[in-house]
């Protein structure tokens, strides 16, 4: 052997699968982006119904975020894989509609956005009491509705506290893609197989996927940082 | 940025609930529909396959548990050292500890899973020194490699964590000990780590629950833990959702365990104030 590593495999033409394993990143952004947008609405939801909703909601709440901090993401995702797509077409039948067939891409952002959807309720929950209370009370002094308070004064003064947790939650979302090739969904992790399987080159294709990995989470980091630094412009630096 | 939280929130002791204050008329609403649920569960679908499965299904347990406990320790004695080049090493070691955490953290743990087990398992083979050495039953099986993998990771996430605690000891307390005359090692062992160790223990919990969490990875390299005879259970009954629910079931109640013993140690470690 000439050379230890047969780079041309990793080509971006048909013989090469570099091309498959590119189109592989991108539904696991796609997923990663979308499951994190799902989660964060759920998060803001969740928030706001544990500090200010009634007792039930509470503790409904309470339940869901339990459940999903204590049960394994792989087990979470199988069985919101099948019972998500389940549901939904049992109450499309009850409506009197057809099967659907829920392609992988939306199965994959739900199940994401419900396991992350937990644990920014948590962060967000953490980051909107560290608000002072005296500037939301000075918000509806002004005779601001609830809406306008959330929009104008809550999640402005709130993202500084919860961008550590956000940015934490959207590593996490970006690497809990993988999990999703237990299930088949042809995501980056699942095609590196498929394409080390069929050529034997193992560590060529599992260490291209890894560098792809962490390629997007040193970007993440560098606008993450950016980010950060807008949103604590108005603060003291500690240090 | 957010080095030092280098995990989401893990479910930890604050999350249980307290005896006070726990019934109320609406809780026994809810709780009088939870029951009802379970014995609609329990009544209405079909659990005749759980005796057979039971002595497997134990077996998976003590399986899960013991690569959660060998990986933990073994990662925690990794985390050590790397958490403490990362803080007053030389550059020459500084670097690539601070290189291993990064690349550990950024990539996903089923892809290094699947590169050690698929990647060296390939490639072993090839060496007539490793098929002769006294290792190699050892390495033909599927667990060492998830052992190696779980550890890895726990380790570079734990790292990241220790070398927090080692630059958060009060530098006061090192200059005590080095005025009392202690040696580098002694004031390691007897000041350094302690501190750092006791700094370290709050997220120590979230991290054993987050390896717990991950654990049922190794199911997908052949290791039969509980989530692989599960696995198995579904594949021979065709059901889809009863082993999964139990499987939750388990998980749930191993976290709540987990978290109580961790409770349990931290109440007995006194603090200022306490």
């Amino acid at each position: 052997m000439d050379s230890f590593v047969n780079w041309s495999l990793l080509a971006l033409s048909a013989p090469g699968w570099g091309g498959a394993l590119l189109q592989g990143f991108l539904h696991s952004i796609e997923i990663a982006l979308g499951g994190y947008a799902l989660g964060l609405l759920l998060g803001i939801s969740g928030a706001f119904g544990k500090l200010y909703g009634g007792p039930v909601l509470r503790d409904l709440l309470e339940c869901y975020t339990t459940i999903v901090r204590a049960v394994p993401e792989l087990v979470l995702i199988l069985l919101l894989y099948y019972a998500g797509t389940d549901l939904l077409n049992q109450l499309l039948g009850l409506l009197g509609l057809g099967a659907v067939d829920i392609s992988g891409l939306m199965a994959g952002i739900f199940v994401i956005g419900v396991v992350q959807g937990a644990y920014s309720t948590e962060v967000l929950r953490g980051a909107i009491r560290a608000v002072p209370a005296g500037q939301i009370e000075a918000a509806r002094a002004y005779g601001m509705s609830p809406a306008k308070v959330l929009r104008r004064i809550t999640l402005p003064a709130m993202l500084p506290y919860a961008l550590p947790g956000l940015s934490n939650l959207w590593l996490i979302a970006t690497k809990d893609t993988a999990l999703l090739a237990v299930v088949g969904f042809a995501e980056l992790t699942l095609v590196t197989r498929q394409a080390a399987g069929a050529t034997k080159a193992y560590f060529l294709f599992f260490c291209a996927a890894g560098a792809l990995y962490l390629a997007l989470t040193l970007v993440s980091n560098a606008v993450i940082g950016v980010i950060e630094r807008h949103a604590r412009r108005g603060f003291v630096e500690q240090r | 940025m957010s080095n030092e939280t280098t995990h989401a929130l893990a479910f930890s002791p604050q999350d249980l609930p307290k005896t006070e204050s726990f019934f109320k008329p609406h809780r026994i609403v809810l709780i009088v529909l939870f029951v009802g649920l379970v014995l609609a569960i329990a009544i209405f679908m079909r659990w005749d396959w759980l005796p057979r499965y039971l002595p497997r299904l134990g077996n998976g347990i003590l399986v899960s548990l013991a690569m959660l406990f060998s990986t933990s320790i073994l990662g925690f004695l990794l985390a050590i050292p790397l958490g403490l080049v990362q803080v007053t090493g030389p550059w020459l070691l500084k670097g690539p500890a601070r290189l291993f955490c990064t690349v550990i953290r950024g990539t996903p743990l089923l892809l290094q899973l699947w590169l050690l087990y698929y990647g060296l398992g390939s490639l072993f083979p090839q060496f007539p020194a490793i098929r002769q050495s006294f290792l190699w039953p050892y390495l033909r099986e599927a667990w060492p490699y998830g052992v190696a993998a779980l550890t890895i990771s726990f380790a570079a996430y734990e790292g990241e964590v220790m070398r927090g605690a080692f630059a958060g000891v009060p530098q006061g307390e090192l200059e005590a000990a080095r005025a009392y005359g202690m040696r580098r090692w002694t004031m390691f062992r007897r000041i350094w780590l302690p501190r750092a160790v006791h700094r370290a223990l709050p997220t120590l919990t979230g991290e054993t629950v987050l390896q717990l969490k991950s654990t049922p990875l190794v199911a997908t390299i052949t290791v039969i833990d509980v989530y692989a005879v599960i696995s198995k259970v579904r594949q021979e009954t065709f059901l889809t959702y009863e082993p999964l629910i139990l499987l939750a079931l388990v998980y749930m109640c191993l976290t709540g365990l987990l978290v109580l013993a961790f409770r349990y140690f931290e109440n007995r470690i006194p603090t200022r104030g306490a």
